[in-house]
């Protein structure tokens, strides 16, 4: 347990001290609404939602493969001389959940100022965004660590990632409609009860795979 | 699996369902008519590619167990073999859609989700493409074919089930349990998914036992 706040907290700080990667991400977050918005205006409702979660997923994309994809081979050596490697997972995944939380509700944010505000029931949007951001970071962390076993860089973790997270994505997407559209959806949470559950599969899934993924 | 009989019975199921399927009387329906007969040779390959991404999944898992070459080759062959078969799947989907539902893509959740599935499935081969270690790629790739195929599962089978479909059985559209109580074509069907199923296996054994011996020779495959 302590072992796993202190890589947590390992990577946050490095976060917190390397400010041009976390800014990187802002400014892309940023740039993207901007030209979604110099190419179509502000969006009708259901347009706006398909591109919150594009968005979302290119950020997805970008934010977690420095996940692993950002340190050297060598030190991740270091680091299972001295913790197991589910612990090391377990806090990576913590780490992307963290930050994809924050900089998803920062392009919520970005969204509503230039895209315009279509949510009605903005808890349950942002409900809906936060569990979005844990099953997207989860699924991108595991992908990135694969990538960087691979020693490739983050083109294949989206190649791979893709196919995966459409399903996530589709749910999500019908998920947030309803909380933009007051419409009484039937099964609203069954649907968020399943997002969850493969959320959770896939951490435990991780877990299992990761040891096999790091022995040499 | 070197044994030969059924790789006899394979062919003969298969005779029996190309011919029978052909020439057998089916039921006439509205719209359907006689592409009804695609029954025998659409629905058997997504069987058939469940069956043989089943089967690598399970070496997938007995490689990061044992950690044997065998089963990577194994693996691999089953879902080579798996992929071809959802292309002919779609293949023969899309011709028969061609002629019911007027085109050949309308987007229908269950083309959508089979087509995402094709894609994971490429991307499998194209992990293992960049990697040039056997050791190693054979270990990365099993644990994104395990991963993979334990996301695929809700795929394939919860959310078609949550969205309105225009295949048959689904938003209104009769169900092929209405047609099965045909027994005419249960009688084609059944061989018809067995021979299939059969010839998959055999032509994924015989990938996998060439392969082998190139690795046992070469040292590589």
């Amino acid at each position: 347990m302590k072992q796993l706040a202190t890589l947590i907290q390992k990577d946050l700080l490095i976060e917190l001290r390397q400010k041009h990667t976390l800014f990187g991400v802002l400014l892309y977050v940023g740039a993207t609404v901007f030209a979604v918005y110099i190419m179509n205006g502000q969006p009708e409702v259901k347009v706006w939602n398909a591109l919150f979660w594009i968005t979302q997923l290119f950020v997805a994309v970008n934010s977690v493969a420095k996940s692993f994809l950002q340190e050297h081979p060598n030190r991740f050596r270091y680091y299972f001389t001295i913790v197991k490697p589910s612990t090391f997972l377990l806090a990576k995944m913590i780490y992307s959940i963290v930050l994809m939380l924050g900089i998803s509700l920062i392009s919520l944010a970005l969204f509503t100022i230039m895209l315009g505000n279509p949510v009605s029931q903005t808890a349950v949007f942002i409900g809906v965004t936060a569990a979005g951001s844990i099953s997207l970071s989860a699924v991108f962390t595991f992908l990135s660590a694969i990538a960087a076993r691979a020693q490739q860089n983050a083109a294949l973790m989206a190649i791979l990632g893709f196919p995966l997270v459409i399903p996530v994505l589709m749910m999500l997407q019908n998920l947030a409609l309803s909380a933009i559209t007051p419409v009484y959806q039937e099964g609203w949470w069954l649907l968020m009860l399943v997002l969850l559950a493969l959320a959770v599969m896939v951490v435990i899934l991780g877990l299992i795979l990761f040891p096999f993924l790091w022995q040499e | 699996m070197r044994s030969s009989w059924w790789k006899v019975l394979s062919v003969a199921l298969l005779a029996y369902a190309i011919i029978g399927g052909m020439l057998l009387p089916v039921p006439a329906r509205h719209i359907l008519n006689e592409t009804v007969r695609n029954l025998y040779f659409h629905v058997p390959m997504w069987f058939g590619m469940m069956l043989l991404f089943g089967y690598s999944f399970y070496y997938s898992l007995m490689y990061l167990r044992k950690q044997q070459m065998e089963y990577d080759i194994k693996a691999v062959a089953f879902l080579k073999i798996g992929v071809l078969f959802s292309c002919l799947g779609m293949v023969t989907g899309m011709e028969w859609a061609t002629y019911t539902w007027g085109e050949a893509w309308s987007n229908d959740p269950k083309q959508l989700a089979t087509a995402i599935c094709m894609l994971s499935y490429f991307a499998y081969l194209i992990l293992r493409g960049g990697i040039k270690d056997e050791e190693k790629r054979a270990k990365i790739a099993a644990v994104y074919n395990i991963f993979a195929f334990a996301l695929m599962i809700p795929l394939l089978f919860v959310l078609p089930r949550m969205v309105d479909s225009l295949h048959p059985g689904n938003g209104g559209n009769p169900g092929f349990n209405a047609y099965d109580l045909d027994s005419r074509m249960r009688l084609v069907f059944y061989p018809a998914v067995i021979g299939w199923f059969l010839l998959g296996m055999w032509m994924s054994t015989l990938h996998a036992r060439i392969n082998i011996l190139r690795y046992k020779k070469e040292n590589t495959f």
